[in-house]
């Protein structure tokens, strides 16, 4: 504690701000512990009083020994170098996850864990959607948002060490999130399950990730905001607006993890829907072109193909999206016009969502021949020939007449699968991939093969995933749908079930092929950064060629 | 950067910006993009024009085709019941017996059971009825409460020990020997021998011989003199080798410390009479329930979808 006393005057002012905060939350935490009478709650305070503790002692070594200060003149990589590792992580606890719980459909008397019951089905699907999206979604959107920024606005992220707080405040929600719910701590939102507290929290590093955002493009030293800021922007700030609206509610005590919906009935059915499908929009679609815009043209090195389609389709998309969510509850207790709004908006975003495809593929025109040679241009053309896929897959879904079929049945699983394993996980690897050498200072990655390795096994699985589910979800449809001609329905809902077994074994096979993959390329990526240093790559030029060549090293 | 220049391989001008060496090309946007997206609205309102669309202050416009999932709804189930009543009406009156030996009559009366089964019994008696652990299989000829026509269709009306006052097993309760201290623990163990001998298997002959009389005491009342059951209906044969809750030696210790007693539903307020009936045809014909009605065999079903714990 003795570096706690009186922090030298030339200790940042933004690291004593984090210092302070986090020894009040330490304390907080741990009145909250002492005093609570919630056992669950008080879980959780331990978790915070130790996460607290530990970054309050880490920062006062790093003040005393003045690690702390940022230098303008180099970007600050070290927090995107972490991000990428966090990443990989949470991509194969959730992929892993995953599996699991496709097992557990799959061979239910098996995979049944007697002894351990917050590992089964139940508490394992809502983690694994959430490890997969906000995990490793959302510490890969971090991660390429600060990489992207730092390069198009040739500036160092603003903040100091608040990128730090928004890296390690983001793992502690996940951390929260993830033993939340197998503690079974739950407000039974879908993508939306932590409990108020958490939320909260989750709010404060979110303004803080839009303030460092927001800094950086502030102090930037191009004329011009270039269009992968806009979409990490418009996922930034709809994602907070999202959050907020979707998670008011009111605790039952300010020391109990309890809370109630601000909503009721259907007003909470489409609140809840609304931000789900804004998720999907902002977070799983807009993010993610913003990480498209980036690393396609700088990995293939061609422009990109169109600025007006860049600007029509960005704002095409942002305004349509938002009124999309009422076609969760299609044949619902929502009013029809409601379902009549969701679903015409929903086909009008059809074109809008192609504008990002579009764009993405034909800036290769003129570097096709990348396809053959270099698989990680071709992991991301796949991502965008997947984006292509389900967003035109989204808007048929959306379509009351498709709908009665497709609605609660295994086509919605494999349409989210195509969109989360195609999309969102083969370009946040292309992008990985493309990091990792220029954060490391490589020349290239460690193996080539085990990319087409990783490649090909995946790609596979994904498509042994979605075909299964389309086949299992329209045999599903149909077999809920019929009736004996004496006015009975014709199949038991357990029927049904048992009718799937092959397809769920399809489907776990699809999966574990895309966990190997993952696993793969964790090991080539870790072969990667053990090679020994080479030239640092063009891309860690900060400014003009007079500036230095150099990253931050923190 | 800001000079325009041209792209070599696209011969498309670029936009003059540049980022970390990222370019944009001016390319127009692509014709047949646009026209798609002006499709897509041009859908939108017409859409709109058609069905139930934009709220106002009092209410909504309802839309050129008058359509509404709500009427919709109502004339589908009304369709629905009409075509449930013509079968139905044929089942109101015919006996059990009748619907049994008419083919037709039968081959309906299946197709209704069949479903009705599946969404409410199957739940418990598993899938066509082969039983769980606890839950009675219904696909052999071991009946607990009788396997004739009648009697099944009484079980499915009134419940067992449901709560309905004339249901089944009211006065036939297992009493929780060892929980209650009826029994000590020494008397538990030997029954449980007693038991395992009953059932032909191999068990310790010295706590058989003591537990003799505690079985002719406490429990022959129910389970006969020799164990075969049916002194009183509910009571399980303890000699064959239908178990329903499992056959080894700690479940049927735990069955006499605690002595669990089944409960089943009563489905009177659910079903019609009709329904019923069609559901009783159906349990008889998949079981091969009992012809006789005097012949009631009395005993434990099968344990074999049960044990899988």
């Amino acid at each position: 504690m003795s570096q706690a006393v009186a922090p030298s005057d030339d200790a940042p002012f933004d690291a004593v701000l984090l210092y302070v905060f986090t020894g009040v939350a330490a304390l907080a935490s741990m009145l909250a512990a002492a005093f609570t009478p919630d056992p669950l709650f008080r879980f959780h305070s331990y978790v915070l009083m130790a996460a607290f503790t530990v970054a309050f002692f880490a920062i006062s070594v790093g003040m005393a020994s003045g690690k702390l200060k940022s230098d303008p003149t180099r970007y600050a990589d070290g927090v995107i170098r972490a991000g990428v590792i966090a990443t990989m992580f949470w991509a194969i606890a959730g992929l892993a996850a995953g599996a699991l719980a496709a097992a557990q459909l799959s061979w239910p008397n098996i995979f049944y864990n007697a002894d351990l019951p917050f590992l089964n089905f139940g508490r394992l699907r809502p983690l694994h959607t959430s490890a997969v999206i906000f995990a490793f979604g959302g510490n890969a959107l971090i991660a390429t948002s600060f990489y992207v920024v730092q390069r198009t606005c040739k500036a160092r992220l603003a903040g100091g060490v608040w990128p730090w707080f928004v890296f390690w405040g983001y793992q502690l929600f996940i951390v929260l999130a993830a033993t939340g719910y197998l503690a079974g701590i739950t407000q039974s939102r879908e993508y939306a399950e932590p409990e108020w507290y958490v939320d909260v929290w989750l709010t404060i590093v979110w303004v803080a990730y839009l303030l460092v955002f927001l800094g950086t493009i502030w102090k930037r030293k191009e004329p011009h905001i270039y269009v992968a800021n806009w979409f990490y922007l418009a996922f930034i700030v709809t994602i907070a607006i999202l959050h907020l609206v979707n998670n008011a509610a009111l605790p039952v005590g300010l020391l109990e993890t309890k809370s109630y919906s601000a909503f009721a009935g259907v007003q909470d059915a489409l609140t809840q829907w609304w931000y789900g499908h804004n998720a999907v929009g902002f977070f799983l679609t807009a993010g993610f072109l913003g990480m498209m815009y980036y690393f396609v043209p700088k990995r293939v090195e061609r422009p990109v193909y169109s600025y007006r389609l860049s600007i029509v389709h960005f704002w095409s998309l942002i305004f349509i999206y938002i009124w999309a969510g009422p076609h969760h509850l299609h044949y619902t207790a929502l009013p029809q016009w409601a379902q009549t709004l969701g679903m015409t908006f929903s086909i009008m975003l059809w074109m809008p969502s192609w504008g990002g495809m579009i764009n993405g593929l034909m800036t290769l025109s003129g570097a096709w021949d990348k396809l053959r040679t270099d698989p990680v241009v071709r992991m991301m053309v796949v991502a965008i020939a997947f984006y292509g896929m389900s967003t035109f897959e989204g808007p048929l879904m959306s379509i009351r007449a498709v709908n009665a079929l497709s609605h609660y049945t295994d086509w919605t699983i494999g349409h989210v699968h195509s969109g989360a394993l195609g999309w969102v996980g083969f370009i946040s690897f292309g992008a990985m991939y493309c990091m990792v050498p220029w954060l490391w200072k490589k020349e290239r990655i460690y193996s080539n093969t085990l990319i087409e390795w990783h490649f090909w096994i995946a790609t596979t699985g994904i498509l042994l995933y979605i075909a299964a589910m389309w086949v299992s979800g329209i045999m599903e449809g149909l077999m809920w749908r019929e009736y004996t001609p004496q006015g009975y329905l014709a199949n038991a809902f357990v029927e049904t079930v048992a009718a799937k077994h092959v397809e769920n074994i399809i489907r776990t096979v699809g999966g574990l092929m895309y966990l190997s993959g993952a696993a793969i390329m964790s090991y080539n990526l870790w072969r990667t950064v053990r090679m020994p240093g080479t030239a640092p790559a063009g891309s860690q030029a900060m400014g003009a060629p007079a500036a230095p060549q150099l990253a931050a090293a923190e | 950067m800001s000079e325009r220049e041209r792209d070599q391989h696209t011969g498309t001008e670029t936009t003059g910006h540049e980022w970390d060496g990222i370019k944009e090309l001016d390319t127009p946007l692509p014709r047949w993009w646009l026209w798609v997206f002006y499709g897509s609205i041009a859908f939108a309102i017409v859409y709109w024009v058609l069905m139930p669309a934009w709220p106002g202050i009092t209410g909504y416009t309802h839309g050129m085709l008058g359509k509404s999932d709500r009427a919709a709804v109502t004339g589908e189930l009304a369709k629905l019941e009409s075509i449930r009543g013509a079968g139905l009406v044929k089942l109101k009156s015919a006996s059990l017996e009748q619907i049994e030996s008419d083919p037709q009559l039968q081959t309906y009366a299946m197709q209704v059971g069949a479903s009705v089964f599946g969404d409410n019994c199957a739940t418990c008696h598993g899938a066509g009825g082969g039983g769980g652990k606890g839950y009675p299989n219904l696909r052999d000829d071991v009946w607990l409460w009788g396997g004739t026509l009648e009697d099944i269709q009484h079980t499915i009306t009134v419940g067992v020990r449901s709560g309905h006052p004339g249901a089944r097993g009211g006065d036939t309760i297992m009493p929780a020997f060892g929980r209650d201290q009826l029994l000590t623990d020494a008397q538990i163990n030997d029954l449980t021998e007693y038991v395992m001998a009953l059932s032909h298997r191999k068990a310790d002959r010295a706590a058989v011989a003591r537990a003799a009389q505690t079985f002719a005491d406490q429990c022959s009342a129910c389970h006969g003199p020799d164990g075969t059951g049916g002194a009183k209906p509910g009571a399980p044969n303890l000699t064959d080798a239908e178990w329903l809750y499992g056959s080894d030696r700690q479940t049927i210790h735990d069955q006499i410390w605690n002595g669990r007693n089944g409960v089943m539903p009563t489905w009177e307020a659910r079903f019609s009479p009709e329904t019923i009936k069609a559901l009783a045809v159906y349990v008889h014909a998949n079981a091969g329930g009992d012809a006789e009605p005097a012949a009631a065999a009395v005993s434990r079903p099968s344990a074999g979808a049960v044990s899988g714990k």
